[in-house]
């Protein structure tokens, strides 16, 4: 039965079911139970964010807290995996790669190819992404394309809980590793959810709204931005479908290209950098597929090529916002057009 | 007259003093300035660790670097920071040290030696092999220090850098601000040999724990290891145990800590409550100049927190500024 | 200040998640004469596009709803008086006339939310509305669930009691499938009705579960008072198990639509959030397997086996057949089926979901066959 949860809650019930289903499913992670050899309560935290809390209680043994070691536990996970578990690492920031990113691009990412197709590695690294949480540079970037570029990686980023528990279900179940980013402006964000379990399979986007005259791709909080977006434009008459990509790798390049084939516009909202972003890949490819479809040239929203900076006033205006997308949309589709 | 038993002359002794007292009332402010909402994003608040930044820093000039952490502040105050310019950017102000773009997890100011506070792990241990590195071929004789809390101080390139600077024979000093807790995980979970000086030797580091609420057997112990390092004597590790007061990041409900905890550490483990009354017992200083210190701190602070709260915002230029030198 | 001859036609709720729809087309222009039942407004939610009939009689004298523009639940969206009432007075009604809020809309239809009903068959979601002294039973079709029955369930319980289970499966019932196929459903069916004790109940089926009444008419003699089958399965063997193929396998939106709209004669009532929630249905696990049983039970080599015609010869009660003329599922030719037993009404202008695309048709016709 569905009822209104929020996202983190959302994450906690498909961590909790799957658990339930199988149990080579582990969690590991700094903090995720908490409290670990202190004096005080058990469980004191459940993740930065109290993302996993209560989940200790129902399956002891199996959520770990680790030391700050994120080389040596990210690489157990993925090591883990390698030998017939599954487990789902939290990365607490997807920022923190940084220290453990050869363990996801040269092992991880690489096993099955390099080994010539004999191995799997089922892991999930589960980390928060994106600004606006006044977190300042080192915790607030959206780097998913650093790992859309890595062949052998999967990237989920949810717009919402029920795209999250579906999704971190299909990642739990994926054979593939799996880099599930959780926007943190986005944990209380509610949705209708189902209680039971479900997989939303990938390299399926979501259209999230439907419009004849634009196409805006999107994916996480922006998804959010271009429906605010969409619905300023519906005023004056400029219909926009909105896209939301869910996944990024694999990426739903069919959805995104009969979409532009009938609107033939597309605006694409990323809130990572400009620069060889989610933005850049999916323009190219659209223009590269669907050039003749196109009435004018593709306009892509991003962030700008800078670091996420801290003084809320610059952070606001760091992120795509709704005026932005409104604008680029205005660019290519003037109201005269569309009317 | 009374006769000054402390390694510190007077002067020092109340500068040494004033910083205590400094950095205990702005993380004390922050504290109720961050519950009134006005304060964005994460803040790691230092009170009680106070005798270790400042126990350390006495023996620092511009010429030397540090390297801080995500609990910075102690550390940014003792190595000379503005207290304005650091109150302006926690705040988010253009008139912030880093003009309201790093925030409280990134004041540096590399002016006054201070390589940035930091909200990667570890992160500063490599940094101060650099500058180590720089300071040996410089030839200027500073030292680099890095603070590394006892959960950081399992992060990989922790380890990596104590090898790498024992190997080139750097001046550099690993403080290991062992405060119990990472987060909320015990040190005894997370750490595995009962003593970080163990790890130090495995590297062929010399080490020593001090109590680090005891700011002169911090001054000693610092002292002795800087002056080595600055004379060619190679690395070394010093580990400080204290005690935070406060959560890990304001907003913490701390339930993994003991009941009454906190209430013990702030009557028997209070850094500078033990400084004042070993220094007043011996007469060298008076209560009442220690209260004109507190005063003018207290002024200091109030005077901060007023003008940042008054301070302009960046401007959207501010936003691109700075990514490059030149691009 | 309600004239009593002035009658609002309002922006309807259909189904719970409602709270807004589309004007997109006017049927009956201002000063047109209107008797009840009649279609005068097309409007379109986010899940179906569906007809505002006449719930009076009168002429229209205002259509105050802009093409293609969006109203909340209960906007005043059209005006219909007799045609002496002055033109002032219309006027003033429609100055006058205040939206109720979402939560006092809410708070007067408190009633029809979904409850849920423990069976021997687990646990089952159902609506009720009406309070009649008659009672009806809606059952929807293979893949199906109670939102079927969105433009029916409220117009029919003007004349009675009804109900819209989902079956074991489905909706967002208990998903294991009882053993024996659609003679398994045949007795969840009749456990739902012990459950909530009902007696006896006029049973409406649509396509499977059509044959799912008619068995459970059948196992319980007495329990059916009369039996209405609307595109039903089990009256013949042809079927379009490519239908059934597709809609089983189908795991992408772009893989179900077109199989989806294979059920409408007219393909463009398949909004994106109709195809959205049949996903939701379907990716929740358990279901996939419930569906591949469930359609091996009853086809097999791509025809009908679970065949209830002759069984209908024996029962003693009434029998209505209701067929859309375009239905790609089942062929319309069944309703002939039962030449002579039942009354059969073949709908044109519309496909398998008959009950849908000419509800106002099907609710006169369900109506008339419960009453008379
Ligand atoms: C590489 C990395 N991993 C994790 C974190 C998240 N984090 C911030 S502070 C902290 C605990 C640090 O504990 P400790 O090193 O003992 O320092 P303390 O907070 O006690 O001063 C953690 C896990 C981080 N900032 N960087
Ligand atoms: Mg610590």
């Amino acid at each position: 039965m569905a009822r209104k949860i929020s996202m983190k809650q959302a994450i906690n019930e498909a961590l909790d079911l799957e658990m339930r289903r199988d149990p080579a499913v582990i969690v590991m992670g700094e903090d995720i139970v908490g409290g670990a050899g202190s004096p005080g309560e058990e469980d004191a935290w459940g993740g930065v964010l109290g993302v996993t809390k209560g989940l200790h209680a129902k399956y002891p043994g199996r959520l770990l807290d680790t030391p700050l070691s994120e080389s040596a536990y990210i690489g157990a996970a993925i090591g883990a995996a390698a030998c017939g578990m599954r487990p789902v690492a939290e990365l607490m920031f997807l920022d923190f790669m940084g220290v453990c990113f050869d363990q996801i691009l040269n092992q991880a990412a690489k096993f099955k190819y390099m080994f010539g197709g004999k191995a799997k590695t089922p892991v999930v690294i589960r980390a928060m992404v994106g600004a606006g949480f006044r977190a300042a540079a080192q915790h607030s970037q959206m780097l998913t394309p650093v790992f859309t570029h890595v062949p052998g990686l999967k990237v989920v980023c949810p717009s919402n809980a029920y795209d999250a528990k579906g999704l971190l279900i299909q990642a739990i179940r994926d054979d593939d590793p799996v880099i599930f980013c959780e926007h943190k402006n986005l944990y209380g964000h509610e949705a209708d959810v189902p209680e039971e379990a479900y997989a939303i399979p990938f390299g399926e986007a979501a259209v999230v709204r439907e419009g004849k005259d634009v196409t805006i791709v999107s994916y996480g909080l922006t998804v959010h931005r271009a429906l605010e977006a969409a619905e300023r434009l519906a005023k004056e008459r400029i219909e926009a479908e909105v896209i939301d990509l869910r996944t990024l790798s694999p990426i739903d390049w069919d959805t995104v290209l009969e979409s532009v084939e009938t609107t033939g516009r597309l605006v694409v909202v990323d809130e990572a950098n400009p620069r060889c972003s989610i933005a850049t890949d999916v323009a190219a490819h659209v223009v590269q597929e669907a050039f003749g479809a196109l009435k004018a040239a593709p306009q892509m929203v991003t962030a700008p090529h800078t670091p996420v900076p801290f003084s809320p006033v610059l952070e606001d205006l760091y992120i795509p916002t709704a005026d932005a997308i409104t604008a680029a949309v205005s660019k290519i589709a003037p109201r005269a057009m569309a009317a | 007259m009374s006769t000054n038993p402390f390694p510190l002359d007077k002067a020092d002794l109340m500068k040494a003093y004033r910083t205590m007292r400094t950095i205990r009332e702005f993380e004390e402010r922050l504290h109720v300035e961050f519950a009134k909402g006005d304060i964005p994003g994460f803040v790691h608040l230092y009170a009680g660790e106070e005798a270790c930044a400042t126990g350390i820093m006495m023996h620092l000039t511009d010429v030397d670097r540090i390297a801080s952490t995500h609990r910075g502040h102690g550390h940014c105050i003792a190595k000379g920071v503005d207290v304005h310019e650091m109150m302006a950017e926690i705040y988010g102000k253009a008139t912030g040290a880093c003009r309201g773009k790093g925030g409280s997890m990134h004041i540096a100011d590399l002016a006054k030696g201070m390589m940035g506070a930091n909200g990667i792990l570890g992160a500063g241990a490599p940094l101060v092999c650099g500058a180590g590195l720089a300071a040996k071929f410089r030839g200027d004789g500073g030292v680099g220090i890095t603070f590394i809390g006892d959960g950081a101080s399992n992060q990989g390139m922790v380890l990596e850098s104590m090898n790498l600077a024992a190997v080139w024979n750097l001046p550099v000093i690993f403080v290991v601000e062992n405060n119990g807790y990472a987060e909320s995980t015990s040190v005894d979970y997370a750490t595995a040999v009962d003593s970080y000086v163990d790890r130090a030797s495995g590297f062929g580091l010399p080490g020593v724990t001090v109590d680090g609420t005891d700011f002169f057997a911090v001054y000693e112990a610092a002292g002795e290891m800087i002056r080595r390092a600055r004379e060619g004597g190679g690395p070394a590790l010093l580990e400080c145990k204290m005690v935070r007061f406060f959560g890990h990041f304001e907003g913490d409900a701390q339930t993994y800590k003991a009941k009454g905890e906190n209430d013990y550490n702030r009557e028997h483990r209070d850094c500078l409550k033990i400084f004042a009354a070993r220094v007043r017992e011996t007469g060298v200083v008076t209560a009442e100049e220690f209260a004109a210190v507190d005063q003018e701190v207290g002024a200091l602070i109030e005077d901060a927190v007023a003008s940042a709260k008054a301070a302009p915002l960046p401007s959207a230029r501010d936003l691109t500024s700075d990514v490059y030198v030149a691009y | 200040m309600t004239d009593q001859r002035i009658k609002p036609v309002v922006m309807p709720k259909w189904g719970l998640a409602m709270e807004e729809g589309k004007v997109t087309g006017w049927l009956k222009r201002p000063g047109d004469r209107i008797a009840v039942g009649e279609e005068i407004v097309e409007v379109e939610t986010d899940k179906i596009a569906g007809v505002v009939e006449a719930s009076e009689a009168g002429v229209l004298r205002r259509a105050i709803g802009e093409v293609d523009t969006v109203y909340p639940v209960k906007a005043l969206i059209g005006v219909v008086a007799d045609a002496d009432v002055p033109e002032e007075e219309i006027d003033a009604y429609v100055a006058g006339y205040v939206t109720p809020s979402a939560d006092e809309a809410g708070e007067e239809e408190a009633g029809p939310t979904y409850e849920f009903v423990e069976t021997p068959a687990g646990r089952l979601r159902y609506a009720r509305r009406g309070e009649g002294a008659e009672t009806i039973v809606l059952v929807h079709g293979f893949g199906g669930d109670l939102d079927n029955w969105l433009f029916n369930i409220d117009a029919l319980a003007d004349k009675a009691t009804v109900y819209a289970l989902d079956l074991p499966g489905h909706g967002q019932s208990a998903k294991a499938m009882p053993e024996g196929g659609v003679e398994g459903l045949a007795r969840a069916l009749l456990g739902f009705m012990d459950a909530l004790s009902i007696e006896r109940a006029h049973l409406v089926g649509h396509s499977m579960g059509g044959a799912v009444s008619t068995l459970a008419a059948n196992a319980a003699p007495g329990r059916a008072r009369s039996l209405t089958l609307i595109g039903s399965a089990g009256l013949g063997e042809e079927i379009n198990a490519g239908y059934i193929a597709g809609f089983v396998s189908a795991a992408s939106r772009r893989e179900l639509k077109p199989v989806v709209e294979q059920l409408f004669a007219d393909p463009s009532l398949v909004s994106r959030q109709l195809v959205e929630d049949l996903l939701r249905y379907k990716r929740l696990d358990g279901v996939s397997a419930a569906l591949e049983a469930l359609s091996g039970a009853f086809l097999a080599d791509g025809r009908q086996k679970t065949l209830v015609a002759s069984s209908l010869a024996a029962l003693d009660i009434p029998v209505l057949v209701v067929w859309g003329a375009e239905d790609r599922i089942i062929p319309a030719a069944h309703a002939e089926a039962l030449n002579g037993r039942a009354k059969a009404e073949v709908i044109p202008g519309a496909g398998h979901m008959v009950q849908m695309e000419k509800a106002s048709r099907v609710n006169e016709l369900i109506g008339a066959h419960v009453t008379g």
